[in-house]
């Protein structure tokens, strides 16, 4: 996926000369993760660079470079260390077009490398998306495909809105060929991944892969699981979820965050909502648990797999059905 | 030293081992023998740490190979009621405190983020978001002060991390509450791949003192002897009641920022080159052996030492700790909630299903 991302800001930095990457160690290291790699070489100084090590002052730069006609995709380094940028992200990012009164739109992407599942010590695994999606004002996002973290890269910078571009971290080695033109999704669209008749998985970045895993499993005991991939968790497409779950009746959110006051409870709530009728058992949430995230000789523990997946499949009242 | 001024780099022993200046001022030779010592074990525990790393039996490893004089230094000043709050580079620092590195390096393994008692050591844990662990530092002295005791705080962190906005406030807090806390800026010349011109315009990080009217000090981050003096004087400063001191330790990364990390993307060679001869052991090995404190039967002495402790550490690290999955749900709050015993009965459940 590092490849994907890294093309993705390569073609949009060439396509636009109003786009700027900045963070911490993105210059001539080309980010922990090399996702920044070679940007400063081909682009110059002044549309890839280092800043001094603060995220507060990255954000808030960026507000005002966005303020100012630019189009600014910084990155945090790690998901808990997007933290002392709270501040900007929650009271400026997202609320300066609804102050004034859309007059003032901040096309930016906040980069995150997010999730857990790759053994890092406390701080580099934390799951921080309903922080964000909780916050009216910014679009959140996040590719499960090598082909979809190049297009919804594309797409977010495009976007007139504050992005926050979420990146599984666990995917991050994933190779996968990109097509010599991969598409452009549109920011909001969420994609049925695997058909399935019996129950709808609902995933979205890192957990979509483990969804894809467990329905393969269920497929050798007889169970036809579907699996959706959210890509945009706002906005949220209830169309595609809400037609998916239909058609099967049954419904398990998959999510590596804890499941207290989560997006996936976000999802298990919409779902009962608009499904209601249609469901022959209660929409089961399997996600971390309430705890900080573990240690990493701990973290299998944690974080959903495709046994305590099927586990709560196989809840699902299947004897009335 | 008025708040207003930062003083000359403060140095007395250079890289050859000769004494600066008229050695008035230089810590006795028994100190300066016992702070080899602590030097040779510091090395020791770097190139213990590095190994297992590359035998898979740490997860990571920041080495302060090159900076070990400051680590020694900042433990070393300190009385035992007194408060050393480290970050993830200060592994050597904690274990000079007194803490078993067995226990330190826990975190590095995968155990748990913290293998210590903080309470009992007076060692926070090791700070891993940059700078946060300094309003800490701050509160912790002044809480001593509300107490009526006098307990000094001794508050590390990187030349990057005075980029946060919570190094600005700690400075701020601490100078406004005269609060007892020495910060010690290892200025090792590079957060990762960013080097310090890119951090920082001023005339020097000491400088950063003194907008908030907290005195600055810089001092060669690998001369043991200058280290021991300046820090001394801070905390004897803050013991008094005359509140925190900022002091700029300037040293040198010799190794990668991690064993993630690979160096050769963002510095040269010949950089690294001209500051090993600047290393904080030679340097002090030279001045002892020159004086005849240091004998090679001492030598002997400190390196066997230094092995025994190195062993003690691969035991440690040796083995398969055994870890209770249960423990995830444990210390979350003081009692679980209802939420936490059904999810951790969830997971016994699973763990039981597993075994039988
Ligand atoms: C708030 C925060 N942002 C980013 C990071 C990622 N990070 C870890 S160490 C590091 C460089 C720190 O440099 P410095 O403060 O000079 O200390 P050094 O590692 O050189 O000892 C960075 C950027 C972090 N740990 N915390």
């Amino acid at each position: 996926m590092i490849q994907a991302l890294n093309r993705a800001l390569h073609d949009a930095m060439a396509a636009d000369g109003s786009v700027v990457v900045f963070g911490e160690d993105v210059g001539p290291l080309g980010g922990v993760f090399r996702v920044t790699d070679g940007l400063t070489a081909t682009f110059g100084e002044n549309r890839c660079f280092d800043t001094p090590l603060a995220e507060s002052g990255i954000v808030g730069m960026a507000v005002g470079m966005a303020m100012n006609g630019l189009r600014p995709v910084v990155e945090m380094q790690f998901d808990a260390f997007a933290f002392p940028a709270f501040e900007q992200i929650v009271s400026h990012v997202a609320k300066l077009a609804n102050r004034t009164r859309g007059r003032v739109r901040l096309p930016m992407v906040i980069r995150v490398p997010y999730g857990g599942g790759i053994g890092g010590v406390e701080h580099h695994s934390d799951s921080s998306e309903a922080y964000y999606a909780h916050t009216p004002g910014l679009l959140v996002v996040t590719p499960a495909t090598n082909t979809d973290a190049y297009g919804l890269l594309r797409a977010a910078i495009e976007h007139p809105d504050p992005v926050v571009f979420l990146e599984p971290k666990r995917q991050y080695f994933t190779r996968e060929e990109l097509d010599p033109e991969p598409a452009v999704p549109p920011i909001g669209r969420a994609v049925v991944r695997r058909d399935g008749r019996d129950a709808t998985l609902i995933a979205y970045g890192p957990s979509v892969p483990v969804a894809l895993a467990a329905a393969e499993q269920a497929a050798t005991e007889g169970r036809d699981l579907g699996v959706v991939d959210l890509r945009s968790i706002v906005p949220f497409d209830d169309e595609t979820v809400t037609a998916a779950v239909r058609r099967t009746g049954r419904a398990v959110v998959v999510a590596e965050a804890p499941g207290f006051a989560s997006v996936a409870s976000e999802i298990a709530a919409r779902v009962s909502e608009r499904c209601f009728h249609h469901l022959e058992a209660p929409v089961r949430r399997v996600t971390g648990f309430d705890v900080p995230y573990p240690p990493p000789r701990l973290e299998q523990h944690h974080l959903p797999g495709v046994d305590r997946i099927l586990d709560a499949v196989d809840d699902l009242q299947w004897e009335i059905a | 030293m008025s708040s207003g001024e930062v003083a000359q780099m403060m140095r007395l022993i250079d890289e050859t081992g000769a004494v600066v200046g008229d050695g008035a001022t230089l810590p006795a030779p028994e100190a300066l023998l016992d702070g080899y010592r602590r030097l040779v074990l510091a090395r020791r525990l770097n190139e213990q740490a590095e190994a297992l790393v590359r035998q898979g039996r740490l997860a990571v490893y920041p080495s302060s190979h090159g900076q070990e004089a400051c680590q020694v230094a900042a433990a070393a000043v300190l009385a035992e009621t007194d408060w050393l709050f480290p970050t993830y580079r200060d592994v050597a620092a904690i274990a000079a405190r007194g803490v078993d590195p067995v226990d330190v390096l826990v975190m590095l393994r995968g155990d748990w983020h913290c293998g210590y008692d903080p309470l009992a050591t007076r060692v926070a844990p090791q700070a891993t978001p940059l700078a946060t662990q300094l309003p800490h530092a701050v509160g912790v002295g002044h809480a001593a002060r509300l107490k009526g005791e006098d307990t000094v705080v001794m508050a590390l962190c990187g030349d990057g991390a005075t980029s946060e906005g919570d190094f600005h406030e700690a400075l701020n807090f601490a100078a406004v509450f005269a609060s007892p806390v020495v910060f010690l800026v290892q200025n090792n010349k590079y957060a990762i791949s960013v080097p310090l011109s890119r951090q920082s315009a001023a005339e020097s990080l000491a400088a950063k003192g003194v907008g908030y009217g907290v005195p600055g000090v810089r001092v060669d981050g690998n001369d043991l002897a200058a280290l021991t003096v300046v820090l001394s004087e801070a905390v004897a400063r803050a013991r008094r009641g005359e509140g925190p001191t900022l002091v700029e330790a300037d040293t040198y990364r010799i190794h990668a920022h991690t064993n993630a990390d690979d160096p050769s993307r963002y510095r040269a060679d010949d950089e690294v080159e001209k500051w090993r001869p600047r290393d904080p052991l030679l340097r002090l090995r030279a001045h002892l052996t020159t004086t005849g404190a240091l004998t090679s039967r001492l030598e002997a002495e400190f390196a066997a030492a230094a092995e025994e402790m190195a062993a003690h550490v691969r035991a440690g690290m040796g083995g398969e700790s055994v870890l209770d999955p249960a423990e995830l749900f444990a210390h979350v709050y003081s009692t679980p909630t209802p939420q936490l015993r059904e999810q951790a009965a969830l997971l016994a459940a699973e763990l039981n299903e597993v075994r039988s």
